[in-house]
């Protein structure tokens, strides 16, 4: 079977212009965001305090539980539907020193109020201040070294220049629209997320060196052929494989998203966007990249 | 790589039923007997998230045992200089780790009673003269004991935070330091959460103490605490109202006794008030002391103390030998079984604090389980279905490379007891998922070829040896990502890290090589004229 016949021709790079505008666009929007979100908006992983994930076999309403959050003085307590009209999750975003001490009065208070409503209470986090900070710490080193590590590594990969930057800015492209939506849905960045963060870096990064390799192999092949002509015809050549892997991966991911639980709803939708940016960045930022070292500073220089 | 097609099939072949015979404990838990002799029983262990279950982790506040050191030297240096008539004006602990002595008369003496041997932790950091013959002295500890102490804390923390555990009852609970100052904790399947915290977190440091009797209680309530003395409350809850009540006592500072000399701790039945109490029994050192403490004390009341809380203050009647004492307290049956418990494990060292806490309950873990199982199932019947309508017969070898990926994995994270935690299930369906990009690369590469031109031998080395290169990069890329992973992250981000990395090296073998040698097979077995892919 073909899906896309070995004579398509697509003209992707001939869309960089217009691409580029997009890119631009988008990159501003999602550090426009998180400027103006202040930030990531922490978990409880990485803030530290407390989340209880509580359930009725009947629907309650939400208010009922902000009443009686209220009337026991954890006016701090915030609480949000978690999956059907029956659970809740009730969290305190605030790091302190007695944080134990709060959740076990929330929680003996919560099931004091809600004896009669035979309230579950599912799942207990309570993160300290010495931990939080931590596992911040944690994570922006295995951000910060995962990248570098991949940096080396195509950097070692592709010896000629261009095709490093391009890699590498296809990369960064991918971290700040992935933050960027994190913060737009306003998503707690929690440790899965991160989780996601990194293998979105890897699975970015190997859709880029699938299309790079062909591109190299190419040039080999067609050396009367420009540089544009020889990108179009890598990606073309190399479109069916980057459909259905993108595809299958995305379903997947997206059967993850509907059967997989609400535990991991933030996780599966950092998982469908990196997986549309890996893939639009490889087109779009890294190929545009080469492209224009190739053309505009390697000839410039041979020109002297 | 093996050359002979016969040694390659057997070797993978075997490789595959090494994974199958690994994994049966974990399918089904009615092996034979046989089976059990020959072969490993290891299942495949559940993270908490998915049994259910309690993660702790405590900090140990080990300079508060330093503390408590340097507490018990004061005491001791109190009750010396009493003894050898030294007027004293004040003794107080300062900071963490020094002593303050404000004494009136000749220096030597004093120099010489700290030259006994138990005070050679302390050094003199300085003596003053304060004029009308005052001397006010510094003493700090050895700061090589004061590690040592905290040292020992920790240590003895965990040994005794293990005993209560165990006596608790929990099956297979992980108790491991952490760092320096801290203790991880796991318990799987525990079902009264607030119930273990208050186990393993209470210090449970038993105390003796006599009420000071002398002493006036509305004056010390003020602040005029007598030089020597502390206030300690006795806090009681009605059970019907809930109303805390707060009972102050005027006691002495000194501890007479301390719970380190108890034998054993039962639950007994008070059968006058069918209360629930603890009955103590003291070791040949401890029924001695108390004998002694006793007879000395007849008529004085002596309070009964744990973590400063006062449980009672009986007054002695007479002198009590045989080393039995009880606590009483309008105790719950399984609080008193629980203080049983902490008293005979014995007091932590040091107070601990709880830093991170996340419980799973079961009904939580069920449905991970299962919502997990569910996406695996679908999410593998898909993949293999849509291989097979797109690449035909090659569809079905790259199935074949698939499924075995996920036994492979599953298999591994057996072998190694590995912990599988949900992240770890999503990133396992996420291997899957790289598994079918390598299998595409190489199928859509072999199609160029044949397109080409190529014979099927030639077409299938070409794809194979063009696609190698790239799945080993795109691979690779996401292993780094995996590794790095693992040593950052923590409990099920690591499940997902662990998972991720094995899939990815499963994937290498059965995309790279197990596929390979079943092409061959039917290449040149088998002898096909057309390829169906």
């Amino acid at each position: 079977m073909e899906l896309i016949r070995p004579d398509t021709r697509y003209d992707f790079i001939g869309k960089r212009k217009i691409t580029v505008w997009i890119s631009a666009v988008a990159i501003l929007v999602c550090l426009g965001s998180i400027l103006g979100h202040g930030g990531l908006r922490y978990g409880v992983d990485f803030a530290g305090g407390l989340l209880l994930q509580i359930r009725f076999p009947n629907p309650v309403e939400i208010s009922e539980i902000r009443n009686a959050l209220e009337t026991m003085g954890a006016k701090e307590a915030m609480v949000q539907n978690f999956g059907g009209a029956n659970e809740f999750l009730v969290r305190v975003e605030k790091a302190s020193d007695d944080i134990e001490a709060k959740s076990r009065s929330i929680q003996a208070g919560l099931k004091e109020r809600f004896k009669d409503k035979s309230l579950e209470i599912r799942r207990v986090e309570i993160v300290g201040p010495k931990v939080g900070s931590d596992l911040k710490t944690k994570a922006l080193w295995a951000v910060g070294l995962s990248f570098l590590a991949i940096l080396i590594y195509v950097a070692f990969r592709f010896h000629q220049f261009g095709f490093g930057l391009g890699g590498i800015m296809a990369l960064f492209h991918d971290i700040i629209i992935i933050y960027g939506v994190i913060s737009i849905f306003d998503i707690e960045y929690s440790l899965s997320v991160m989780a996601v963060i990194l293998t979105i870096i890897g699975f970015s990064i190997n859709d880029t060196i699938v299309i790079f390799d062909r591109v190299r192999e190419n040039i080999k092949k067609m050396r009367k052929e420009d540089l544009v002509t020889i990108f179009n015809v890598s990606i073309n050549e190399t479109l069916g494989r980057t459909i259905l892997t993108t595809g299958t991966v995305m379903m997947v991911v997206l059967i993850l998203f509907f059967f997989g639980g609400d535990v991991i709803h933030d996780f599966t939708i950092a998982l469908i966007v990196g997986l549309i940016t890996g893939t639009y960045s490889t087109v779009y930022i890294a190929s545009p990249v080469v492209l224009f070292w190739e053309e505009h500073i390697v000839k410039r220089r041979k020109r002297r | 790589m093996l050359r002979s097609l016969k040694l390659r099939l057997i070797f993978y072949g075997a490789i595959a039923l090494f994974a199958i015979i690994l994994l049966m404990p974990t399918v089904t838990s009615q092996l034979p007997q046989w089976w059990t002799k020959i072969f490993p029983t290891e299942k495949i262990r559940l993270g908490l998230d998915l049994q259910g279950g309690m993660h702790l982790i405590l900090g140990v506040e080990a300079d508060k045992a330093v503390g408590s050191y340097l507490e018990r030297v004061k005491n001791n240096l109190r009750d010396d200089l009493k003894e050898a008539r030294i007027p004293v004006g004040k003794l107080e602990r300062e900071k963490n780790d020094q002593i303050v002595l404000e004494f009136s008369g000749d220096k030597e003496k004093v120099d010489k009673l700290l030259a006994d041997r138990q005070y050679a932790v302390m050094r003199e950091l300085s003596s003053t003269a304060t004029g009308g013959g005052i001397t006010r002295m510094v003493l700090v500890l050895d700061s090589a004991q004061a590690e040592q102490t905290k040292k020992n804390a920790i240590d003895q923390a965990l040994e005794t935070i293990r005993n209560r555990i165990d006596q608790f009852g929990v099956a297979e609970p992980e108790i491991t330091r952490q760092g320096t100052d801290e203790i991880l904790i796991q318990l799987p399947g525990v079902k009264d959460p607030d119930r273990a915290v208050n186990l393993i977190g209470q210090t449970a440091l038993l105390e003796f103490k006599l009420l000071d009797e002398e002493g006036n209680l509305d004056e010390a309530l003020k602040g005029n605490v007598p030089e020597g003395d502390l206030i300690l409350y006795q806090r009681s809850v009605d059970p019907q109202t809930g109303a805390v009540r707060r009972v102050p006592y005027l006691l002495k500072e000194r501890t007479l006794m301390t719970g380190d000399v108890l034998e054993d701790a039962r639950v007994s039945l008070d059968t006058q008030y069918n209360e629930p109490y603890v009955a103590l029994e003291f070791d040949s050192i401890g029924a001695k002391l108390f004998e002694q403490i006793t007879s000395q004390n007849v008529k004085k009341r002596l309070a009964i103390i744990l973590d400063n809380n006062v449980y009672s203050a009986p007054v002695i009647q007479e002198k009590i030998a045989g080393g039995r004492a009880q606590i009483t307290g309008r105790f719950t049956a399984d609080e008193a079984k629980d203080l049983a418990i902490v008293l005979k494990a014995g007091a932590l060292p040091a107070p601990v604090k709880i830093l991170e806490q996340r419980t799973v309950g079961p009904s939580l873990g069920q449905d991970s389980i299962r919502q997990g199982l569910i996406s695996i199932v679908i999410s593998a019947a898909l993949i293999v279905a849509f291989m097979i309508f797109y690449y035909r017969v090659s569809g079905v070898i790259a199935d074949v490379a698939l499924i075995l990926n996920i036994i492979l994995t599953l298999a591994t994270l057996a072998l190694f007891r590995a912990t599988l935690t949900l992240p770890g299930i999503a990133g396992l369906v996420l291997s899957v998922g790289m598994a079918v990009d390598a299998n595409i690369l190489v199928h859509e590469r072999i199609k160029e070829e044949l397109r080409w031109g190529k014979t099927i031998r030639a077409a299938i080395d070409q794809g194979y040896h063009r696609a190698f290169v790239t799945i080993i990069d795109s691979n690779l890329t996401t292993l780094i990502a995996g590794v790095i992973l693992y040593q950052f992250g923590t409990g099920p981000v690591k499940g997902f890290a662990v998972t991720l990395s094995i899939g990815i090296l499963a994937n290498i073998f059965t995309a790279v090589y197990i596929t390979r040698v079943i092409f061959d097979f039917v290449t040149l077995k088998v002898g096909v004229k057309r390829l169906s892919i």
